[in-house]
């Protein structure tokens, strides 16, 4: 939670709020590929595309 | 007490650094404990060893900085491929797993990384960033031995900058200006290392070794194409040419289709004259701009003295430029300028920029030669060559300097250790593989059958102080061989009509002077001078050589082959003498011949590591 906390106050004093939208896609999209490398969840991410 | 553990790692040349009050107690590059050049992995190594030389525990460490921002560097990474985008995709497709795996989160990398050091390690609030840029000026202006200076870092990049220029004055250091990504003096440079097919990052010496042999014939083609220099000396890249901001390669084909041909793919294609006057021209629109910022500089600000770091400040023969114009009374340059001595920097930047701590400038430089490394006690040197099955002699201190002092004056290459490791790329008498100077046979031996590397590249001189000025045009300290000077006219051989006509390395055969080994094809030469007060006993070495041949110079090389980093343990320093041509080892007080030494502990070593 720390991480986030610590993001969101880099993007507030970097004024980068648009920046926003990419990293939250990137970190979802990222996030799935790392959790579906191998695992049951794998179908899930065909369904996506 | 106050301690601060600074940290460089991730990207290349990983190391770590430790203050004690404000002062340097211990400082190394990982490379040397793992063997792997420039590696850029997490310094378990390193820290481990500036821990125990300060006798400290991790937990008793009061501050731990991280030498640059990583979000910052996302921010720039993102922002890059958004306004390139699509082109940057495959770049971005390869960088962003790593980013959103670690990178991104580094400080739970370094948190969860101490714990393996120490289990009980979690304080997180004692883990700064400091800013890349900031680390190196940091790193140049803080040891240096003035109250005030220009400071002028340059590199490829660090978050955004590649280029700063800051004030510093007593404890104080303020970044004025930047230059920002992809404008790059540090990846225009390795761009041409790309060209020519050497090793991006590490490769950049060779480019700058080989520009001597060559004609900058492309100098006009690259300042109307590629890059348009200011006359403060600022720049801006023409991107067109470049493919590092959205590629896999440096270059792209319009840069290839500019200069008439494709990138040297080093496997299978030699040297030729064309890329030797590609690296003079480079070599020389580097040196304009380096001179053309520091006289603007000097004008603007009207401070004497200039501080240089960042890894454009290994460019020895542009801060040779620098001090030849007499643009500045005097010039410090942090020996390990690149991205390692970012761990010192960010410890220091914190240390007075953060906690405002007073300034003590002295005299000397605070780096202590930057002999910052571990060292070995002559018991432990001992069992260790036991260990190891070395057959070696034992001497006092002047009979061991009198025995390399007599063997250099025979020819032989010697394998010289002693005392701490240098911090930083240049082995500065500590762990050095030393030879005659005199020697016109010492440059293409020491090359090919010691180091094993290019035989165009040149060797450094190491020089008594007080004797600089009879030999080399300079009668300043260059402690840590980044200055470059010109032979003395007197002591040149002036080149035939027949021989200035040689091409490339043909030129390399000409004894050009009474010190050829350590003479490149244009006179120059990298200069250490040796002062009695930081390396007593390699200055007795010295001493002793000239008593016996009255030349006070002799070579100096790092003590390791091509591809590997320098050695660090006598283990180490066995290994390579063993591997090598070399014909004795001095380590303490430990003295091995070759000939001496059981063959069936030689080693195949020319395959041993990577070539760069």
């Amino acid at each position: 939670m720390s991480f986030v906390k610590e993001f969101w106050e880099f993007i507030k004093i970097r004024k980068k709020y648009w920046l926003l939208p990419i990293i939250i896609v990137l970190v979802l999209f990222g996030g799935l590929i790392i959790l579906t490398q191998g695992s049951a969840v794998a179908p899930f991410i065909y369904t996506i595309f | 007490m106050t301690s601060i553990l600074g940290i460089s790692a991730f990207y290349h040349d990983s190391a770590a650094a430790i203050l004690v009050d404000g002062r340097i107690i211990a400082a190394a590059q990982e490379e040397r404990f793992t063997r792997k050049k420039h590696d850029s992995s997490y310094p378990f190594n390193a820290i481990k060893f500036v821990l125990k030389y300060s006798k400290l525990k991790l937990s008793e460490i009061d501050y731990i900085v991280f030498y640059e921002k990583p979000f910052l560097k996302f921010e720039r990474l993102l922002e890059t491929y958004v306004a390139l985008a699509p082109k940057g995709f495959i770049q971005f497709a390869k960088a962003m797993p790593s980013w959103l795996r670690e990178k991104l989160f580094q400080k739970k990398i370094i948190i969860d990384s101490l714990k393996k050091i120490e289990k009980n390690f979690n304080d997180e609030k004692k883990i700064y960033f400091s800013e890349h840029h900031l680390s190196h000026a940091a790193s140049a202006f803080y040891p240096s031995p003035f109250e005030e200076a220009i400071v002028l870092t340059a590199d490829g990049v660090g978050e955004w900058a590649t280029t700063t220029v800051a004030i510093g004055n007593k404890n104080d250091l303020q970044i004025k200006k930047e230059i920002h990504f992809p404008h790059s003096l540090g990846l225009l440079y390795s761009a041409f290392t790309y060209y020519t097919g050497f090793k991006v990052n590490s490769g950049e010496y060779k480019l700058m070794g080989l520009a001597p042999y060559g004609e900058p014939k492309y100098v006009d083609k690259i300042k109307e194409n590629l890059i348009d220099i200011k006359s403060d000396g600022s720049f801006r890249m023409n991107q067109d040419y470049f493919n590092y901001s959205t590629g896999l390669t440096m270059t792209n084909s319009k840069f290839h289709n500019l200069f008439g041909q494709s990138p040297r793919n080093p496997k299978i294609e030699k040297v030729t004259q064309f890329h030797m006057d590609i690296a003079a021209s480079i070599q020389k629109v580097t040196e304009e701009i380096i001179l053309k910022i520091s006289k603007s500089l000097k004008e603007e600000y009207k401070i004497p003295n200039l501080c240089l770091a960042g890894g454009v400040a290994l460019n020895c023969v542009a801060n040779g430029k620098i001090l030849e114009e007499k643009i500045f009374e005097n010039i410090w340059i942090q020996p390990a300028a690149g991205d390692a001595g970012g761990s010192l920097g960010g410890a220091l930047a914190l240390w007075y920029l953060e906690l405002k701590n007073k300034r003590f400038v002295s005299k000397e430089d605070d780096m202590k030669g930057s002999y910052l490394g571990p060292q070995f006690s002559n018991q432990e040197i001992k069992d260790k060559l036991s260990n190891l099955g070395a057959k070696f002699h034992e001497f006092d201190e002047n009979d061991i300097i009198n025995k390399t002092a007599e063997d250099l004056n025979a020819g032989k290459a010697v394998g010289w250790f002693q005392g701490r490791m240098e911090f930083g790329p240049r082995a500065l008498g500590g762990r050095s593989i030393l030879g005659d100077a005199r020697s016109p046979f010492m440059q293409k031996n020491l090359n090919l059958k010691v180091k094993y590397r290019e035989s165009f590249r040149p060797f450094a001189p190491s020089v008594l102080r007080e004797d600089v000025n009879e030999w080399f045009q300079i009668n300043i300290d260059s402690p840590y061989m980044l200055l470059v000077a010109n032979i003395n006219n007197s002591k040149k051989i002036e080149m035939s009509e027949k021989d200035k006509n040689l091409f490339g390395i043909d030129k390399l055969n000409v004894q050009r002077s009474e010190i050829p080994a350590v003479t490149h094809v244009d006179y120059s030469a990298r200069v250490q001078t040796v002062n009695e007060k930081t390396n007593p006993i390699y200055y007795k070495l010295i001493k002793k050589f000239k008593e016996k041949t009255s030349c006070p110079v002799i070579v100096n090389t790092s003590f390791n082959v091509r591809g590997e980093p320098i050695v660090n343990t006598p283990k180490d320093a066995f290994d390579c003498f063993m591997g090598t041509e070399l014909d004795t080892l001095v380590i303490g007080n430990c003295y091995l011949i070759k000939k001496e030494q059981n063959p069936s502990l030689k080693k195949d070593y020319t395959k041993q590591f990577e070539l760069d």
